[in-house]
């Protein structure tokens, strides 16, 4: 969110220099102040004692920090070239040159240090910088203001409105809102989606909400709005994901730079707990379906059992391997940063600690992945393997290409009707028996999505089972991660 | 005293008004839905039989795939074309 510079106070037109007397390098260049009004009118703006560095006509006390705030003033001092009211030249601290440069004079501040950084300007000081941005453009944001009573515990009133999935929320105070607002360059207004199962149009504004409430950094932003947009899609089918008995939840994989930038776990423990972008975005989702699209558990969500995941899911892919990255996979650039959203349950562990060759290790994947779901559901459902560094490695040392494994697994995964049809071996479910004597693929084309992951020791691969693939069910959708 | 934003869609209103409760069925227009799992018509064309000997029209009417909501068109012909509509979730 940028800030709105129609609503900015103009400042005076010229040389303009905004200090606080708390501020040593403030003091010292008081003389070259003085001598700045004299020699080329110079206005000073100042932020906490209205007569410093004079008791004067010249002097302007920005006692609401509006001039400051607005004019997006960190430094002080900062000197400025005005022009129509906004500055179009800036120089923060004192630099003899710098202030030479703008102020079109010589000889300025004779006697002094050549340079002196500047301090912390009042308007982005910590303890007021919430609240002013609430004063100046709080205005901005449309949600209903819900007042908590004085008695009342915040963090239980989070609870007692139906706004929480069971664990604590942030309270979405303005302050908090409008910071979170700070992570993307979208407008608070602009929607993002139609949420279901109520089918809400659902803005910015509403995204960042529930990111606070979630826990997430402003910077965790333009993830949670990437897969707003991605699972309110058509093809991911977020509605039947909530409303089915199955206990499939949005399983979010973060490829590309942002992944690093904001501190995303790819590795050791990446399906758990412990880091904050990875248990806090895939949370923000979950909560803008519950809170804006209504879909909450006894309601349209009729899940058999639910899963942890539907708390939230979201891990990056480690992608320091010799394979394309999923994303890649899927045709984006490694220099994008995208979110792919999968419908899935909860990761189960393959365990293969004896395979050293990648035709053994595949042979093994193949027979677990036969099992997702039911080892006799074929083609309906698609799933997602994680495969671990370790497992990695063993096609790495072999020389396989993603395309070589894909291909040599499919070719494994190829069963023989026969054995599964239905009411073989005792068991009434099955293959028809027209499927009799023939091969049938497990998974279709695209049907298993292959990601890297994990920490570095464990012979270890995880397999997320998903739900009913394609027009009746979700298909996976991959969104690009935009400022 | 705190202020927070509300987190929701805001468009639930505080109540809601029921349509007036039909005090007979009898000579009234009955929409059913059928969500396309499978054998629910089984289901329903008991319940259109019962609901006929009440003395009421019966509409039918299928969703494309049980996964999706209804599309909107279906929607605004069921509303226009029923005098009350049985609505259920079954699996």
């Amino acid at each position: 969110m940028s800030r709105d510079p129609s609503s900015a106070p103009p400042l005076p037109d010229g040389l303009v220099a905004v200090v606080k007397r708390d501020c040593p390098t403030c003091e010292l260049v008081a003389p070259v102040l003085a001598d700045l009004h004299e020699r080329a009118g110079l206005t000073v703006v100042t932020q906490d004692d209205a007569s410093f560095p004079a008791d004067a006509d010249w002097v302007h006390h920005d006692a609401d920090l509006a001039l400051s705030w607005h004019h997006d003033i960190e430094t002080v001092p900062t000197l400025l070239r005005v022009s129509r009211g906004v500055g179009e030249q800036r120089t923060v601290g004192w630099s003899r040159s710098e202030w030479e440069q703008i102020s079109e004079l010589d000889g300025l501040g004779e006697g002094l240090p050549d340079w002196r950084p500047g301090c912390g300007s009042l308007s982005v000081d910590p303890a007021h910088a919430g609240e002013l941005a609430v004063r100046f453009s709080g205005s901005r944001l449309h949600s209903r203001r819900v007042e908590l009573a004085s008695m009342e515990d915040e963090w239980e009133a989070m609870w007692d409105r139906g706004w929480s999935d069971g664990l604590p929320v942030v309270p979405p105070t303005e302050a908090r809102v409008l910071r979170m607002l700070e992570g993307t360059t979208r407008d608070p207004s602009e929607v993002a989606a139609v949420v279901p199962p109520s089918l809400v149009e659902c803005s910015v504004e509403k995204v960042a909400v529930n990111a606070v409430m979630a826990g997430c950094e402003p910077d965790h932003l333009p993830v949670v709005i990437a897969a707003v947009e991605a699972v309110c899609t058509d093809e991911f089918n977020m509605h039947g994901v909530l409303a089915t008995t199955m206990s499939v939840g949005p399983v979010l994989v973060v490829n590309g730079p942002v992944a690093r930038r904001i501190g995303m776990n790819s590795g050791l423990n990446s399906l758990g707990q412990g880091n904050r972008a990875n248990s806090t975005i895939g949370r923000a989702l979950q909560l803008v379906v519950r809170n804006v699209g209504g879909g909450r558990p006894g309601g349209v969500d009729r899940a058999t059992f639910g899963s942890p995941a539907k708390v939230g899911f979201c891990f990056a892919e480690d992608e320091a391997s010799p394979w394309a990255s999923l994303a890649e996979s899927r045709g984006w650039h490694a220099d994008q940063s995208t979110v792919t959203v999968f419908a899935g349950e909860s990761p189960r562990i393959f365990a293969d600690e004896r395979s050293r060759t990648p035709d053994s290790l595949t042979r093994h994947l193949a027979q677990a992945l036969q099992s997702t779901v039911s080892p006799r559901m074929m083609l309906g459902m698609d799933a997602m393997l994680v495969l671990s560094p370790e497992h990695m490695a063993r096609y790495a040392d072999a020389g396989w290409s993603r395309d070589r494994f894909m291909d040599e697994l499919s070719a494994e995964l190829l069963c023989d009707a026969d054995e599964l049809l239905a009411g073989v071996r005792g068991v009434a479910a099955g293959l028809p028996p027209a499927s009799a004597g023939q091969k049938v693929p497990k998974f279709r084309p695209g049907g298993l999505l292959v990601v890297h992951a994990g920490g570095a020791a464990g012979l270890f691969s995880a397999i997320i089972g998903g739900w009913a693939n394609g027009p009746k069910g979700s298909d996976p959708v991959t969104r690009e991660i935009t400022p | 005293m705190t202020i927070v934003l509300d987190p929701t869609s805001e468009q639930a209103p505080a109540a809601r008004e029921r349509a007036t409760r039909p005090e007979s069925l009898a000579g009234l227009t009955v929409g059913l839905l059928d969500i396309s799992k499978p054998r629910g018509n089984v289901f329903l064309d008991r319940v259109s039989e019962r609901l006929t000997g009440l003395g009421a029209t019966v509409n039918r009417y299928t969703k494309p795939t049980f996964t999706k909501p209804a599309p909107v068109d279906l929607r605004h012909e069921i509303a226009t074309e029923c005098d009350a509509v049985i609505e259920a979730l079954a699996d």
